[in-house]
C-alpha cells in the first residue's frame, strides 16, 4: 500500500487538474458559456483522487452528482470531459449527459448520477455481475452523506452484504445535504458506523489527507477482491463551494467556509510531498501550471467542438 | 426460430398445451440453458418458486447462484438487474405484484431507462422485469393494479404484455435477447389459461401486434386478459351476426401501430379494452394513434373506450368483478357500437 514518488506526483497532478476544471467551469458559467447546473467538489480532491488511486485501472466507478473529480481521477480524456461538460457531439456522451452525468464507459467510469443515492443499487448489481462472471474488477461506489439517509442505502448496502459483493462503497460526508448539515440529519457521530449493522467493516477518515483516504479504500479494496464483501469508508471532507449554482450560502457561516479552506487538501498533499523529497516547491508550481494549461487546452478543444445535429437528437433512447 | 401456429389440423392440436405459467417458466429454462448470462432473481422465487410458482424448480436445475432469492427489496431487485446488465448479464428480475413495482420506479424510471441515452449510447441495460398485474384474485387495492401506462410513458423502456401462452413464451425469449430494458407483464389470471405452445425454442418480434380474431363489423383492441374475454365476446356476437376483429398490441411500447390502423382501416369502428383505470390508461394513446392516422377517414363512429373504472379495486367479489370490464360489459359496447348507436 506504499506509493512511489512518480505516482504521488501524478495523484498531486490529479488534484490540481480536478481544482482547475472546477474553477475552470465555474468561470465558463458566469461566462454564460455553458448552461444548467454544476456541482462542484473543489476541497474534496483527496477524496476523489486517494480513493481511486486505491483501484486496478480495470477496476469501475459510480459516481455522483458531484462527480467532476472522480471522472477526472479515473483517468478521463480531458478534452472528452469538458466537451460533453459544454454539451458538445463530440463529449463523453454526445452532448446528451452533460455535468451530472459524464460517463467514460470505455475507462470504467460507469457514469455520474444526477439522483442523489441513485448509483448505490446499480453499484450492487454490477458488483453481482462481476461475482457472478468470476472477474477480478471490482466497482467502488461514490456517494454523500445525504444518500447515506435514503432507502435504496439501506437495501444496497444490505443486499452487497448478504453476497459478499466486490463493491466498495465511499460516503464523501462534506458536511452539508444541500442546506442540512450532518449534526441536523443524523443522530449518530460516524456515518460509517452504520456498516457495522450490515456486517461489513466501517471506518472514518480525514478526507482531505489523500494518504489516510487511499489507505483505507486500500484496505477495503484489497477486502472486496478476496471475495471478503463490502466495506463502508467515509471520507470527512468539506465543499468550498455553495450545492450548486443556485446557493448563497444562507446556511453556514463565512467562518467556517475559511476554517475549512485552511486544510485544503492539495496544500496538505503537496507540502507533504516536498517534506518528503518527492518533488521541489518548483516542481510542484510547475504541476499546477501544467493542470491548468492542460484544462486550458481542454476548454480550446470543446470550444471548437460541434453542437450535436438535431438530426441525431433521438439517437440512443433505445438500443 | 419462428414457428407458425399452423400445427393445427383438422381440429386435432398437434401440438402440445401448456399453462401460460408453464410456458413463462420453459422460456426461463430454455434461455437459461441456452445462455448462461441469464439469470433470475426476485423474492422467493428460489425453492418457493415465486409467489405464483412461475420459477418453480428453476433453483434445483440451475442453483442458487442463477436463481437467486432476494429480501423484500424491489428497489434492490431493480439495481440489482440494472447493475448486472451492465456488465454484460442478461439478467430477468421478478417484482413479486405490480403494485409493488411503486418501490422500484426511481432505479427503473431514472436509472435503468435513461442511462443509454444519457451516456450517449455507450451503454447498454439488456434486463427484463416480469411482474403479475390485474385484478380477479380478491387481493383488493394494492395487489391488483394494471400500472402498465405509468412504463409506456417513460422512453427507454420497452413493454410488453401476453395474452396467451404461446405469445408468453415467444415474447419472453424475445425480450431477454433484447438489449434495452423490459417490463414484461403476466396476467394473474391468465397463469392457468392453457393453449398450444411449440417446446422449441422460439421468439416473436417484440412491436408486432396480432390479429387473433379476424372480423369484418368491429375492431377490438385489448390486452391482458381483456383479449382472452373479447374473444369470448366476439363469439357470442358472431352468433347474432356481428363479426369482431380482436387485435392484441402483444408489446405496448413501442407499439406495432399498423397493424391497428389496418384493422380499423378495415372495419369502420374501434372499441379499445383494458383493465386499467381509463383516465391516463393505454386506451387514450390507443385512441389516439387511431385517430391521427390514415383510419380516420373510415371511421363511422367514434372510438369508443372501454376500460377499468377510475377507482382502486375494491375486496368485495361482486364489486370487483364489476369495477373492470367483463365479457358481458364488453358484448354489450360492442354491439352498441356495431349497431350504430355510439
Amino acid at each position: 500500500m506504499t506509493l512511489g514518488a512518480a505516482r504521488k506526483r501524478e495523484l498531486l497532478r490529479q488534484m490540481h487538474t480536478i481544482r482547475a476544471f472546477e474553477e475552470k467551469a465555474e468561470q465558463l458559467y458566469t461566462m454564460g458559456k455553458v448552461h444548467g447546473t454544476m456541482h462542484l467538489s473543489i476541497g474534496m480532491e483527496a477524496s476523489a483522487v486517494g480513493s481511486i488511486a486505491a483501484l486496478r485501472p480495470d477496476d469501475l466507478i459510480l459516481s455522483t452528482h458531484r462527480g467532476h473529480g472522480h471522472c477526472i481521477a479515473k483517468g478521463a480524456d480531458l478534452n472528452l470531459m469538458v466537451a460533453e461538460f459544454m454539451g458538445k457531439a463530440n463529449g463523453y456522451c454526445r452532448g446528451r449527459g452533460g455535468s451530472m452525468h459524464i460517463a467514460d464507459v470505455a475507462g470504467g467510469n460507469l457514469g455520474a448520477n444526477g439522483v442523489v443515492g441513485g448509483g448505490m443499487a446499480s453499484a450492487m448489481g454490477v458488483g453481482l455481475g462481476l461475482k457472478m462472471q468470476k472477474r477480478e474488477q471490482i466497482i467502488l461506489c461514490f456517494f454523500g452523506d445525504g444518500a447515506a439517509n435514503l432507502g435504496p442505502f439501506h437495501e444496497s448496502m444490505n443486499m452487497t452484504a448478504i453476497w459478499k459483493l466486490p463493491v466498495v462503497y465511499v460516503c464523501e460526508n462534506n458536511q452539508y445535504a444541500m442546506s442540512c448539515s450532518v449534526r441536523r440529519a443524523f443522530a449518530i457521530e460516524h456515518i460509517s458506523d452504520r456498516a457495522a449493522s450490515y456486517g461489513m467493516p466501517g471506518e472514518t477518515v480525514d478526507g482531505n489527507d489523500l494518504m489516510a483516504v487511499y489507505e483505507a479504500v486500500s484496505r477495503a479494496v484489497k477486502r472486496a477482491r478476496a471475495g471478503d464483501g463490502p466495506s463502508l469508508v467515509e471520507n470527512v471532507t468539506y465543499r468550498w463551494r455553495g450545492h450548486s449554482k443556485s446557493d448563497v450560502n444562507r446556511y453556514r457561516t463565512k467562518e467556517e467556509i475559511e476554517a475549512w479552506k485552511q486544510k485544503c487538501p492539495i496544500k496538505r498533499f503537496r507540502a507533504r510531498l516536498i517534506e518528503e523529497g518527492v518533488l521541489t516547491e518548483e516542481e510542484a508550481e510547475r504541476v499546477q501550471q501544467e493542470a491548468c494549461a492542460a484544462i486550458d487546452a481542454a476548454v480550446v478543444f470543446a470550444e471548437a467542438s460541434p453542437e450535436p445535429a438535431v438530426e441525431t437528437i433521438e439517437e440512443g433512447v433505445y438500443a | 426460430m419462428v414457428i407458425d401456429r399452423g400445427a393445427f389440423s383438422g381440429g386435432v392440436c398437434l401440438m402440445r398445451e401448456l399453462s401460460y405459467l408453464e410456458a413463462i417458466r420453459e422460456a426461463l429454462r430454455q434461455e437459461m440453458q441456452r445462455d448462461e448470462r441469464v439469470f433470475v432473481i426476485g423474492e422467493d422465487v428460489g425453492v418457493y418458486g415465486g409467489a405464483f410458482g412461475v420459477t418453480l424448480g428453476l433453483a434445483e436445475e440451475f442453483g442458487e447462484e442463477r436463481v437467486i432469492d432476494t429480501p423484500i427489496s424491489e428497489y434492490g431487485i431493480a439495481g440489482a438487474i440494472t447493475g448486472a446488465a451492465l456488465v454484460g448479464m442478461r439478467p430477468v428480475g421478478e417484482i413479486m405484484f405490480m403494485d409493488f413495482t411503486t418501490l422500484a420506479m426511481e432505479q427503473l424510471v431514472n436509472q435503468a431507462a435513461k442511462m443509454r441515452f444519457m451516456f450517449g449510447g455507450t451503454i447498454e441495460v439488456p434486463f427484463v422485469l416480469r411482474t403479475p398485474a390485474g385484478s380477479g384474485t380478491g387481493a383488493a387495492a394494492q395487489h391488483s393494479q394494471s400500472l402498465e401506462s405509468w412504463f409506456v410513458h417513460v422512453p427507454g423502456l420497452k413493454v410488453v404484455m401476453p395474452s396467451t401462452p404461446y405469445d408468453a413464451k415467444g415474447l419472453l425469449l424475445a425480450s431477454i435477447r433484447d438489449d434495452n430494458p423490459v417490463i414484461f407483464i403476466e396476467h394473474k389470471l391468465l397463469y392457468k389459461t392453457k393453449g398450444p405452445v411449440p417446446e422449441e425454442s422460439y421468439t416473436i418480434p417484440l412491436s408486432t401486434a396480432e390479429v387473433k380474431r379476424e372480423g369484418r363489423d368491429l375492431t377490438i383492441v385489448a390486452t391482458a386478459v381483456m383479449v382472452r374475454r373479447s374473444l369470448e365476446a366476439a363469439e357470442q356476437l358472431s352468433q347474432d351476426g356481428i363479426e369482431v376483429e380482436v387485435v392484441d398490441p402483444r408489446t405496448l411500447k413501442p407499439l406495432d401501430e399498423r397493424t391497428v390502423i389496418r384493422s380499423v382501416m378495415k372495419t369502420g369502428r374501434v372499441l379499445i379494452v383494458h383493465e386499467a383505470c381509463k383516465t391516463g390508461g393505454y386506451g387514450g394513446e390507443l385512441a389516439a394513434v387511431v385517430a391521427g392516422s390514415d383510419a380516420f377517414d373510415y371511421l363511422d363512429a367514434p372510438v369508443v373506450r372501454l376500460a377499468g373504472r377510475d377507482m382502486p379495486i375494491p375486496y368485495n367479489r361482486t364489486l370487483e368483478y364489476h369495477t373492470v370490464p367483463q365479457v358481458e360489459t364488453i358484448v354489450e359496447a360492442a354491439r352498441q357500437l356495431a349497431q350504430g348507436r355510439v
